[in-house]
């Protein structure tokens, strides 16, 4: 155990790396009597207390936010506070907005938020009716704080770890009393994380630094065309690297298995691979864009209808818009890993996932061995982002496993990493509107594009409806009378699609966004005056919209060629207003300038986590809309490395200022709204220093230079 | 000295090192990457592997106190020089004051690439005490962050700078 002493007197001890669930159930110093209301929260007789964290922690900040959460609740004492990874188990640690253990989404906070407060508040009201039961009082006489309950009347206390026999005997309250939230020691302040003090000394066990014994390194080759099989491999050269222990082949992949991964990568690089690359070597970029294209021309599936939009359509000027959007790839800075001991019919694994259960079964069935023989190790993620949503990673590894007779770790190479992996899916909207003295008469839009939910989960995929692909659309937060939402599905040749920061916003507030600055312009009105008028029936987003506009000084001066844009978005139940200011210079390369952002995400669980996480998502946004691009050439893709998949550095990253604005709402999704906000405030900013109307992701410097080449 | 498949030979035997002034004995190539060395021989795992050409930055140590990328530097090339990863960064005075910085304005997200950023911020530091935008930009350019914390970075440096 790692003791961590923290600024602001919030001093938890941090379990790592993981114990299992078996583990728990037997605590060795007291087996019988343990206080365990429920599946979060155990206290022992010396009364630490062990908060058990249903989601994982990606760098979002959630396992600061979800103790902060129990603790407040539960009154306890923060110094005997110890934290732990939940095991594998859908039906107590399951989503319940997914149903299954999944983080994503932004949701963990919205979907755990109440069923966290009773756990604490349950586990409490216990704690407190066992003090009452013991002195013979009124338990309304008895106050907890501190992981102490009092009767101040008599001046008797009692730590929980006394009351934990008897409060394990009283029957769990199904609907205990919240506090009111004014009454709040710990929601809403800023506390110091819990995660961060092992991270700034190397001491964090991140996957890729598992250390299992006897452990052997492989690393992978996956076919460079989608869907191609291993057709022969000369590994007469490799065979004589020393310290290369075996050359495992399977049909769609080829492993080197060394002491360590210099060895494995030489051996991986003197293999002679010959693939079968099967249908698809000859898919490419252009033909991809255009079968979306064809598609997008497809009526649709109609999502979501108010009014009578053909009718509206004939009423004003009417204009027209597509938008697209690329692949693009996750590119986690810990690189996909999984590392995996057999044992007769048992299966260990050491991994960083974002779908705990998946993992496991993905497991099970690569090995062959029941669920429950499947022990899943998970860790503090090096990047999330959507890519650990999948199994992929997990399944390789075991079916490698299975041809070496040690542990083994498989660490895929950057390269493997942006080659296969699970891309955001292209896009394309289109969009009709009316326009009629200063407002939108009608609002046609269609989205175009892969279902994500079809795969990865179903029930979000009914009457031919992506629910992710059409969010943010069909709950636009303009007041239009005339309103449809279509989409319709397009799934691409053999590029694999997956959720990634922002999701099915990413591409909705983008489209919507930037045709909102587009009629603007239209209606010879201000882009934000644009939007606040038709903003009446969302307050708190015209609220944020307002404040936005003061704290980047819209409207005011600008050198030329600079521009300001705004983007708000109602996304993940979060309200948010951004402005980018951009310079855009005589080449086209756009300069930032400044990021000014106001959010209203209701009860601000942690504030200082909310405005990292916007200025972070708001980066890793704009990084897209600047750089992000994967393209298919003959089967595969293009792009392998850092050179040339680019992110944004810290030298083209300007200040970035969060305001967020006070709320009693219940707390809304922040994890990808930085995503979402980004690249149409961008656009905007550059339609506005150019008046260059940019319709593709991302940035086309040449549309934008004075200096044509 | 053992035979390659394509006929060249590797040298292969003792390497001393010095690690955050500790002298380590390593059995390795030469031309073994000095990150493979700290991680899967010395487990010294809280330096990075993030890209394997250097250019994310997360593999950063210190060689004689200069930022070096280890994914690309050859172990046989160091010779006597200290190498000093995050693992030692704390006990010289530029480390200390940036990891407490770092943790004061809570820089770190994932925290994946920070050992990497913290190296290169402690090597600015120890060269320049008082860093301008235009230093920052230059030392730290080199370093990726996924998670965008770069704001805080920046904040981070001028913080851990002005402690006196």
């Amino acid at each position: 155990m790692l003791r961590a002493s923290l600024a602001g007197g919030f001093v938890l001890a941090f379990h790592l790396p993981v114990r299992g669930a078996n583990e728990l159930e037997q605590p060795s110093d007291n087996p019988a009597g343990q206080f365990a209301p429920n599946a979060f929260i155990r206290i022992d007789h010396a009364g630490k207390t062990t908060l058990v964290m249903p989601q994982v922690e990606m760098g979002q900040g959630v396992y600061t936010a979800i103790p902060m959460i129990l603790a407040d609740e539960l009154d306890a004492d923060l110094s005997q506070v110890v934290l732990e990874h939940a095991p594998p188990n859908d039906k107590l640690y399951g989503n319940p907005i997914f149903g299954i253990q999944a983080t994503g989404n932004s949701n963990s906070i919205r979907a755990f938020w109440k069923p966290l407060r009773i756990a604490g508040a349950g586990a409490r009201a216990m704690l407190v009716q066992a003090a009452a039961s013991q002195w013979q009082v009124d338990p309304a006489s008895c106050t907890a704080a501190n992981g102490i309950v009092t009767h101040a009347a008599t001046g008797r206390t009692a730590s929980y770890g006394d009351l934990a026999d008897t409060a394990a005997a009283l029957p769990a309250p199904t609907d205990p009393p919240l506090k009111d939230p004014k009454d709040f020691t710990l929601i809403g302040k800023p506390l110091k994380r819990l995660d961060t003090p092992n991270k700034t000394d190397g001491k964090v066990i991140y996957a890729i630094d598992a250390i299992i014994p006897d452990m052997k390194i492989a690393t992978l080759a996956q076919s460079p065309v989608f869907g191609g099989k291993v057709a022969h491999v000369d590994d007469s050269a490799a065979k004589n690297i020393p310290g290369i222990q075996k050359v495992v082949v399977l049909d769609d992949l080829v492993a080197v298995v060394g002491d360590h991964m210099y060895t494995a990568k030489k051996g991986l690089d003197a293999l002679v691979i010959t693939w079968d690359n099967g249908p698809n070597a000859q898919i490419n970029s252009n033909d991809i864009w255009n079968d979306l294209r064809a598609a997008s021309r497809k009526d649709g599936v109609i999502a979501k209808s108010v009014g009578d939009v053909a009718k509206g359509l004939t009423q004003g000027d009417r204009y027209e818009g597509e938008y697209e959007l690329p692949f693009l790839a996750h590119a986690t800075m810990e690189p996909m890993n999984c590392t995996v001991r057999l044992t007769p019919g048992a299966c260990e694994i050491w991994t960083g996932t974002q779908v705990m259960t998946r993992v496991q079964a993905t497991a099970a069935k690569a090995a062959g061995v029941p669920i429950d023989k499947v022990t899943v190790h998970n860790h503090l993620l090096g990047g999330g982002f959507g890519r650990r949503l999948e199994a992929d990673m997990v399944a390789s590894a075991v079916r490698i496993a299975k041809e070496v007779d040690a542990p083994v770790k498989v660490i895929w190479t950057r390269e493997e990493d942006i080659q296969h992996d699970i891309y955001r899916p292209i896009y394309r909207d289109v969009i009709s509107a009316t326009l009629s003295n200063g407002k939108i008469v009608a609002w046609k839009y269609k989205v175009s594009g892969s279902s994500i939910m079809a795969r990865w989960f179903l029930p979000g995929f009914q009457n031919d409806i992506d629910i992710d692909a059409v969010d943010s659309a069909v709950d636009m937060p303009y007041d239009i009378p005339n309103r449809q939402v279509a989409y319709v599905r397009a799934e691409p040749p053999a590029v694999p699609t997956g959720f990634w920061r922002g999701v099915g916003p990413n591409n909705n507030v983008f489209a919507i966004e930037c045709f909102m600055d587009e009629l603007a312009r239209k209606a010879n009105l201000d882009p934000v005056a644009f939007r606040r008028g038709m903003l009446g029936n969302n307050p708190r987003l015209k609220a944020a919209l307002d404040l936005v506009a003061e704290k980047s000084g819209w409207g005011q001066p600008l050198p030329p060629r600079a521009g300001r844009g705004v983007s708000v978005q109602p996304s993940f139940a979060s309200f948010i207003a951004t402005v980018v200011e951009a310079e855009v210079d005589n080449n086209g390369e756009v300069h930032l300038r400044r990021v000014t952002s106001a959010v209203d995400t209701g009860i601000a669980v942690n504030p200082d986590i909310i405005v990292a996480q916007l200025q972070g998502g708001l980066i890793f946004g704009l990084t897209a809309a600047l750089w992000g691009e994967v393209t298919i050439d003959k089967g595969r893709v293009r792009q392998s490395n850092f050179n040339d998949y680019r992110m944004l550095r810290i030298d083209e990253v300007p200040n970035i200022e969060v305001h967020v604005i006070k709320s009693s709402e219940d707390p809304g999704g922040i994890g990808e709204t930085g995503a979402t906000a980004g690249p149409p405030a961008l656009r905007n900013a550059i339609y506005a220093a150019t008046g260059v109307a940019l319709r593709r992701l991302p940035v086309d410097r040449a549309a934008l230079a004075v200096n044509k080449a | 000295m053992s035979p390659l498949g394509d006929g060249r030979v590797e040298t292969r035997g003792m390497t001393k090192l010095r690690i955050n002034g500790e002298s380590r004995d390593v059995e390795a190539p030469d031309d073994m990457p000095l990150l493979w060395v700290l991680r899967d021989l010395l487990g010294l795992t809280g330096t990075k592997f993030g890209c394997g050409i250097a250019q994310c930055g997360a593999c950063t140590v210190h060689i004689d106190g200069k930022p070096v990328r280890s994914c690309l530097l050859a172990v046989g090339s160091i010779g006597n020089s200290a190498i000093t990863t995050i693992e030692g960064i704390s006990a010289t005075e530029a480390g200390a004051k940036v990891q407490k910085a770092w943790l004061d304005l809570e820089v770190i997200q994932c925290g994946y690439c920070q050992s990497g950023q913290i190296m290169s911020a402690a090597a600015l530091l120890a060269a320049n005490a008082k860093p301008d935008d235009a230093d920052i930009d230059a030392a730290m350019a080199g370093n990726i962050c996924r998670c965008g914390t770069y704001v805080r970075i920046r904040a981070a440096i001028k913080r851990a700078a002005a402690e006196a």
